[in-house]
């Protein structure tokens, strides 16, 4: 039995004012899988993490986590081995300290102090910010802020990872550098969002939510690249999978078409 | 238009100022507390019109601002929020009080030093109760008065209201900048865009507190916030406290003023 596997069945919600966000999803991310959950605004990719995360309970169909399925009473146990990471991480740093913040957590679970800080100092230091410690959350650039969020929920020591679009709002650098740590993750992880290029590069699989169904579910490079699918549920081919406007070539190489006036060539520049 | 994001900032620079580590910030906060708690009492019991023998108790805040190496701009300003209060109290006090009380070798109304005692009274628990939570902090200082007795649950009642009031701010400086950028050259509010504004704040700082509780809820919490660990008052913690009990004594027993005047003048 792994605790790492995470299932979804037959989930069903409809919101107290009738509307249905979700209608028969089913899915799983098995051991160390890492999904993308993508869909245009309103298809229900956040209405599912409430889900999966117990803070809604659904309608009808079930959530596991390993064998034990989510229900009330399982679920101060299921959130301890499931973390996750907000859009918006001033929602989620609500201590005054980075490092009050990441051991919220962990005392909450009833740790020694000793324990606390251990568990502090090496989420911290797993995300490169043991330097920022003692900083104030508010104080920190959006990219500090998600890596901070996201050592707050390591701390806890969690097989599966849900991360609701963990590039929102954040500048090149900053998106490269989360991405690069998310992929050195080898928890569980499902990764929700509206930039597919880094769905691309970090889930090999990924579910397409289309009006509250699962419309697809499948290998990133294959479904994404279908634009047709895409088209169909509001979705856009992602840049990196689009054929370069000069020279026609999909992937990244140098463009075959030269550009001298203005130096730039498409295909690297995708 | 009122500058709420500047109130904000004033927050977070009392939290970062909190965050220190001067010898006054490690003292235990059951210590400060105590202590500031002795300071008040003893502030308080002077008679209404004994405003010179207030002042040595100033020595306090400004050892304190010393030590624990504190600014003084941001308590000031703080504390000219406060002062038109009490001086619109108390400035009708010389003229209902006009009998005629000698000093430094005039006479004047005694309204006039009741007037002075109530503004100095308010200067000095201000500036210490700003103090205190300056070189505490608001998580610290809700641990010690839980050490000290206090329910949990109003200890848990404090401390969320403290978090939610930074939400509540910030939501409306963003409603309020959205609606300045949009009203240019406006004074104030328009009397008509209120209700909406009021109720605008009201549903977005819901809808943001739910989001925090969500994220506290997914990280274990069930209703307890868990406290920072308490440490142990120590030898400085008994010399703070003993110390400072000592000095407010002998301010509020002995007349410093006269007796340093009697001595300088040979009396």
């Amino acid at each position: 039995m792994s605790h790492h596997r995470l299932e979804a069945i037959h989930l069903k919600y409809a919101y107290p004012d009738g509307h249905e966000a979700l209608h028969d999803v089913s899915f799983e991310a098995t051991h160390g899988e890492c999904v993308g959950i993508i869909g245009a605004n309103g298809a229900g990719k956040s209405t599912l993490l409430m889900l999966l995360m117990g803070l809604l309970h659904p309608g009808a169909g079930t959530v596991r986590i390993g064998e034990v399925e989510l229900t009330r009473k399982t679920l101060p146990d299921i959130r301890k081995r499931v973390g996750m990471v907000f859009q918006n991480p001033d929602d989620q740093l609500f201590m005054p300290t980075v490092g009050e913040d990441a051991a919220f957590g962990p005392r909450n679970a009833g740790l020694s102090e000793s324990e606390v800080q251990e568990k502090v100092t090496a989420a911290l230091s797993r995300v490169g910010i043991l330097h920022l410690r003692d900083r104030a959350p508010f104080k920190l650039s959006g990219g500090e802020k998600h890596a901070a969020a996201i050592a707050s929920v390591l701390a806890m020591d969690p097989d599966i990872l849900v991360l609701d679009e963990p590039t929102a709002g954040l500048d090149p650098r900053a998106r490269r550098r989360v991405m690069g740590l998310l992929e050195s993750f080898s928890h569980t992880r499902l990764i929700t969002g509206h930039d597919l290029d880094m769905i691309l590069a970090l889930c090999p699989r990924v579910v397409i939510l289309r009006e509250g169904r699962v419309a697809a579910d499948g290998p990133s490079s294959t479904l994404l690249a279908d634009s047709e699918l895409m088209e169909a549920c509001g979705l856009e081919v992602p840049l990196s999978l689009q054929p370069c406007a000069k020279c026609g070539y999909v992937g990244h190489r140098k463009c075959q078409v030269d550009m001298p006036q203005t130096g730039g060539s498409p295909c690297e520049s995708r | 238009m009122p500058d709420v994001s500047s109130a904000v900032r004033d927050m977070h620079r009392m939290e970062a100022l909190a965050r220190s580590n001067t010898g006054v910030h490690r003292l235990h906060p059951v210590t400060k507390l105590l202590t500031v708690l002795m300071f008040l009492i003893a502030a308080l019991s002077f008679e209404r019109h004994a405003f010179g023998r207030l002042l040595p108790l100033f020595l306090f805040p400004v050892l304190t601002a010393a030590l624990a190496d504190l600014p003084w701009k941001p308590f000031l300003k703080r504390l000219l929020f406060v002062e038109p209060f009490v001086i619109g109290i108390g400035i009708l006090n010389p003229l209902f009080d006009q009998v005629p009380v000698p000093f430094a070798g005039f006479e004047a109304a005694r309204g006039w030093f009741t007037f002075l005692s109530l503004f100095l009274k308010t200067t000095l628990t201000v500036l210490a109760a700003l103090q205190l939570i300056a070189c505490t902090g608001m998580e610290r200082l809700l641990a010690g008065l839980h050490a000290m007795g206090l329910p949990r649950v109003l200890v848990l009642q404090v401390s969320l209201t403290y978090r939610y009031l930074t939400v509540l701010a910030e939501e409306a400086g963003r409603l309020l900048t959205a609606y300045s950028l949009r009203a240019p050259g406006q004074k104030g509010i328009r009397f008509s865009a209120w209700g909406s504004l009021a109720g605008m704040l009201l549903l977005r700082s819901f809808d943001r507190a739910q989001r925090i509780h969500h994220a506290m809820q997914l990280r274990g919490y069930d209703g307890h916030v868990p406290l920072p660990p308490g440490t142990m008052p120590g030898m400085a913690d008994a010399v703070w406290f003993f110390g400072w009990s000592c000095w407010f004594a002998l301010v509020r027993f002995v007349d410093l003023p006269l007796w340093l005047g009697r001595l300088m003048t040979g009396g």
